[in-house]
């Protein structure tokens, strides 16, 4: 076990800039997700830490050691891959024995080591089948018994569910987890599956196009996010343009057109780690950030500002709906009392400022 | 529909006409007549009896043999480290080099030959069975070098990164995993190389040292006298070698494939 630290980590491959500047540290024994969309730079980040890509510059350390320049083979990770990767010429018990080999254990203390890892992600009795006859879920459960089984350093895990059905995906990730805390290996987890970064992590790292937009736990990524990017991408979310009124010691006041002033608290507007929304002053352009399931619907006509359902996206237990107030469209996702709101109907909307965000203007979109 | 019946016929016809001459070499290999033709007077293995005491044609048979067998060991080696190279790194001049190893395919065999020669007679080398080894290998590292890519393309990275980051060096790494992965092309490119060594007529003849003769060379000589009933017989040793060979090569394949998946 070991914390992993990144200082100013750059990457290019030939004009491509695939990571600009990242700085990061993976506590010892943490559990840490870098979720982006596709072509964020996360798998590069997680594949110059394996060893797999070298960084272009910038420094990559192990516990106390700059491991830049120690090839793969002598790093001690564990690397579960997307698609498995078990060797398909081998046994199931010579894929977890693999790493052993490599590491002077005698043969007794060697099958031992195979049986308890086979117990771990409780398949005990596959031993002498071939890859090919698993399961996905099953190939994937041995891909994690080969990488820990060698008590890696650092575990890393390139987006190990994404091959997996929805079902199947679910019940893995639980079990991932659990598995992670019993044998409490620092663990660095890449994604693009908001709900995997949020049900697993100690700390979410938000990557987009190359960059590091946010690192937080899971409540502070999703309730304040740092940019307007953080907040579009986790969970379903309104950002209006506003302007700010003016602020005070605890509380920053924003005017938008559909909903009036809002007093947003400072401690939501200023994520942690950035700060961005400290930097607000009077008279900057902003943007209000609602949840979606934090814009309540009522029955049309009082003081709160009214919209029209455009559409109704029905869930069972919720409902999603598109709302337009001029011109100005809106979603909100409601738990459902007795009947859902119709498409047509007029209603009006409440908002809980406590649950919304001041956010800078997005200048990178 | 009568074109399609007309059609059919056609290619009944032509692989007929293909197939014929062997079947004839085949059948008159136990001919007991003297006189090498039809109609076939009574069976017989005479001919391969005398095959089996024909000093010559035992030499020349033990010749191609290790010919063959050379050239496959020198041209799979040489064609996997080629491939490892093209389909797993990237350097300048990647695409020239796949087309200059696969230009022997394309160059015709006789000037292919004759450039060997000249270019031995520059470095004042005579003819040798070590020239032949060379050129035959030559000949053979296109296949050897197609075959083994079109594997290596279909296995994915992730294995090796997987063995490289569980402490495997990259040679182990090739030991362990991508060489038993490679292995049915590596196999089948080793079968390719020999049959073309053990088939090759035209790029022998031309390297060939003076005395030596090759399965196909000494063939050749014998014709220029008669036709002997005897090479009927060794055309039928021939046609089992080079056809029953990858026929074995592929039930032993699929033997161990089917054990494993």
């Amino acid at each position: 076990m070991a914390r992993v630290e990144l200082v100013n980590i750059r990457k290019s491959f030939g004009a491509l800039k695939a990571v600009h500047g990242a700085d990061a540290v993976f506590e010892e024994g943490s559990f840490t997700t870098l979720l982006g969309p596709s072509g964020c730079g996360k798998t590069t980040i997680l594949r110059m830490i394996s060893g797999l890509e070298s960084p272009t510059s910038g420094d990559i350390f192990i516990g106390e050691r700059r491991i830049n320049d120690v090839p793969v083979h002598k790093r001690n990770l564990g690397l579960v891959f997307q698609n498995y990767a078990l060797f398909p010429h081998r046994t199931i018990g010579e894929n977890i024995a693999f790493g052993l080999k490599y590491r002077n254990i005698s043969p007794s203390d060697m099958a031992q080591k195979v049986k308890d890892a086979l117990d771990i992600v409780r398949l005990p009795k596959v031993q002498d089948r071939y890859p090919s006859q698993l399961s996905g879920g099953q190939q994937q459960r041995i891909a994690l018994a080969r990488a820990i089984v060698i008590e890696p350093d650092v575990l890393l895990l390139d987006e190990p569910l994404s091959a997996l059905d929805a079902n199947l995906r679910e019940d893995m990730r639980v079990e991932l987890k659990a598995i992670q805390d019993r044998i409490g290996v620092t663990s660095i987890f890449v994604t693009h599956d908001q709900s995997e970064a949020l049900a697993m992590s100690d700390k979410i790292i938000v990557m987009s196009a190359g960059r590091i937009e946010q690192i937080g736990t899971p409540e502070e990524v999703y309730n304040t996010p740092a940019t307007a990017f953080v907040a579009g991408f986790l969970g379903a979310s309104n950002m209006l343009p506003a302007r700010v009124l003016g602020r005070d010691a605890s509380h920053i006041l924003l005017e938008t057109p559909e909903f009036g002033q809002t007093a947003v608290a400072l401690a939501r507007a200023a994520a942690l780690g950035t700060n961005r929304g400290a930097t607000l002053s009077t008279g900057d352009k902003a943007l209000l950030m609602i949840r979606a399931e934090k814009l309540t619907l009522g029955p049309a006509g009082g003081d709160a500002p009214q919209a029209v359902v455009e559409n109704v996206d029905y869930q069972g237990q919720l409902a999603r709906y598109f709302l337009r107030i001029g011109e100005t469209r809106l979603q909100a996702i409601n738990m459902i009392d007795a009947a859902p709101f119709l498409a047509g109907q007029t209603v009006s909307l409440t908002l809980n400022p406590n649950a919304c965000s001041a956010l800078p203007e997005d200048t990178s979109a | 529909m009568r074109v399609w019946s007309l059609l059919k016929f056609y290619t009944v016809l032509v692989y007929a006409f293909m197939f014929a001459p062997i079947l004839v070499v085949l059948a008159l290999a136990f001919n007991a007549s003297q006189f090498g033709g039809f109609p076939i007077e009574g069976l017989s293995l005479r001919w391969f009896y005398k095959l089996a005491e024909n000093e010559a044609i035992i030499r020349a048979m033990r010749t191609s043999l290790a010919l063959g067998a050379l050239t496959a060991l020198i041209a799979t080696t040489l064609g996997v480290l080629a491939s490892l190279a093209l389909v797993r790194y990237q350097f300048p001049g990647k695409a020239f080099i796949t087309t200059f190893l696969i230009s022997p395919v394309l160059v015709p065999e006789t000037v292919l030959a004759v450039g060997l020669l000249i270019f031995l007679r520059w470095l004042h080398m005579p003819r040798s069975f070590a020239l032949l080894v060379i050129g035959h290998s030559i000949i053979a590292l296109p296949f050897i070098v197609l075959v083994v890519q079109a594997r290596l393309v279909g296995i994915r990275k992730d294995y090796e990164e997987a063995a490289r980051s569980l402490g495997a060096s990259p040679f182990q790494t090739f030991r362990e995993v991508t060489l038993p992965l490679l292995l049915p092309a590596v196999f089948a490119g080793a079968l390719f190389a020999f049959t073309i060594s053990f088939d090759n007529i035209t790029a022998t003849i031309f390297w060939r040292p003076s005395g030596l003769e090759t399965v196909p060379t000494q063939i050749f000589g014998m014709l220029r006298n008669s036709v002997s009933p005897e090479i009927n017989a060794l055309g039928f040793v021939m046609i089992c070698i080079t056809v029953g060979l990858p026929l074995l090569a592929g039930a032993v394949a699929r033997y161990f494939s089917r054990k494993k998946i």
